[in-house]
């Protein structure tokens, strides 16, 4: 059964054509096909010796599997990430909601945060290391430092930015604070509070990497680094650094998925 | 039956100042009026005299700084949900369908009650069929015929409307002053609205009081003797209008 679609206004925006999903995969695969041709054609000019070809690094990744480490090294980072996104998004955004609705804590808090927001995650890694060892824990907190500033500053943002006309017609209808803070504030705010949580899960999971270099034993940057110590086997280096770009991609896909809900979808120029 | 006589909305000797570095901004002076029951009163003056101010403090949204303002006799304070502001059309909540938007003050409401009241004013308005589109999907005068009916299903007594046209197109704008005539006479509402358009208030008003340039006071204050609807190209309507225009100072001939 069909429903009748409502009739559109001739003053209405036009709906954007959604480009044909058919072009959306074919396009950047014949893209990467190049590149990996590109790749190949490289190595076997070169003659190198040490730069693996894309074949040698799908033989890489298929001995990874083998030996059961890919899906163990894979989730380990995951989960990393998952832990120090969580407490990160469960403190941040409470944080900066709190900065954002009072300017007074703003004032006495904000140049503290943007002291410390652009201090690179990577230069805490031995702060993290004298506080919790080389452990699991110390990965995780680079994670949610690195995650903890960018949510902040875009709950903050967003709260800040609600426009007053807004708020007028939430009191005016009389709303309670609480309510108005339910109904009002948070929806006017969740798009750049969602664009903030998807800056910090491209910044945790590039963050993951080097900390997994350094501080722990198991996770795809420790598979980088230990790939190369440990007889310099490049095809593996390189499968990880495509396996870690490939999941990067899969959760900014993830996330971006959030932004196409109805109910923000007016805070994001998505068709 | 609300007596037609009584007054709603007393005004009485309004000052308002602002402050900034030191220097004082004097923005309404003096202003006093009295709005009756079920009147149309237009507030005309040119960009930047205080007209919104003025609407703003009759809201509760502003403070006086002397005088005070009186609805059924009691001071008015704060913002209530009985007094309805209506913005221009981005006062629609974007998070919101229109559903949502319209049922937005009624929430307390039984579901049932609660249904029924959007689907009056859905209609009302003229938006079946849009129940479950998001305001981004509508155009500029559906918005606005959105935000009127989420002020009108919480039942206020008054309405103000701050230049609700403003933004709208000019086709749209005569289209939207027929729509909220014809909602007026349904619903009987004391309106109070904001205009700097000479013609809106001619074609909308009981009374139209004008207002200076700033700091604002009431120049003059125009009986609109004429019934709805007014045939815009008569001569009380032309002399009406000429009587304005040159009230303000304006030539007209352009």
């Amino acid at each position: 059964m069909t429903t009748p679609a409502p009739v559109r206004p001739d003053d209405a925006p036009p709906r954007e054509t959604k480009p044909r999903a058919l072009e959306a995969i074919l396009f950047p695969a014949f893209t990467a096909g190049i590149l990996v041709a590109v790749w190949h054609a490289a190595v076997l000019l070169s003659h190198t010796e040490i730069f693996p070809s894309p074949l040698a690094v799908a033989r890489g990744v298929a001995e990874l599997a083998r030996k059961g480490v890919l899906v163990t090294y894979v989730r380990d980072s995951l989960v990393r990430v998952a832990a120090g996104y969580s407490i990160a998004l469960v403190l941040g955004i409470p944080a900066g909601i709190a900065l954002g609705w009072y300017s007074g804590a703003a004032r006495a808090l904000n140049p503290v945060i943007q002291l410390l927001r652009p201090i690179s995650p990577l230069a805490w890694i031995p702060v993290a290391i004298v506080l919790f060892g080389v452990t699991n824990v110390a990965a995780i907190f680079l994670i949610f430092l690195a995650s903890f500033f960018p949510i902040v500053v875009a709950t903050m943002n967003g709260v800040r930015n609600v426009p007053s006309m807004f708020l007028h017609a939430g009191r005016n209808f009389g709303l309670s604070a609480p309510a108005l803070f339910s109904r009002v504030i948070f929806p006017a705010a969740l798009p750049r509070v969602l664009t903030g949580l998807r800056v910090a899960l491209g910044v945790a999971w590039i963050v993951v990497v080097a900390a997994e270099m350094i501080a722990v034993n198991s996770g795809l940057g420790y598979l980088v680094i230990d790939s190369r110590n440990a007889g310099k086997r490049y095809d593996l280096v390189i499968a990880a650094m495509l396996l870690i770009g490939l999941i990067g991609l899969v959760l900014n896909l993830l996330v971006g998925q959030v932004e196409r809900l109805r109910a923000v979808r007016w805070g994001f120029n998505v068709p | 039956m609300t007596d037609k006589t009584a007054v709603k909305v007393r005004i009485q000797d309004l000052s308002k100042a602002f402050h900034t570095n030191g220097h004082e901004i004097r923005v309404l002076e003096d202003i006093d009026l009295e709005v009756r029951n079920g009147e149309l009163v237009c507030i005309l003056g040119p960009s930047g005299c205080g007209k919104s101010t003025l609407l703003n403090i009759v809201g509760g949204f502003l403070p006086a700084s002397s005088g005070e303002v009186t609805i059924d006799g009691l001071p008015v304070r704060e913002p209530d949900p009985r007094r309805i502001f209506v913005f221009q059309e981005r006062g629609v909540f974007p998070w919101l369908t229109v559903e949502g938007n319209i049922g937005f003050g009624i929430s307390d409401l039984p579901p049932k009650e609660k249904a029924a009241r959007i689907a009056h004013y859905v209609r009302l308005v003229g938006l079946e069929g849009f129940e479950s589109a998001y305001p981004q999907e509508l155009s500029g005068g559906m918005k606005q015929r959105v935000e009127v009916a989420r002020a009108l299903a919480v039942n206020p007594d008054v309405l103000y409307l701050d230049e609700p046209f403003g933004a709208l197109d000019s086709i749209t704008r005569l289209v939207m002053r027929s729509e909220l005539l014809r909602i007026w006479e349904a619903e009987r509402k004391t309106i109070l609205f904001v205009t700097h358009d000479i013609e809106e208030s001619c074609q909308l008003a009981d009374r139209i009081v004008v207002l200076s340039a700033r700091p604002a006071s009431i120049r003059r204050v125009v009986e609109v003797d004429m019934p709805h609807p007014r045939d815009l190209s008569s001569p009380r309507y032309l002399a009406l209008r000429d009587s304005i225009l040159e009230e303000i100072g304006l030539a007209h001939r352009i």
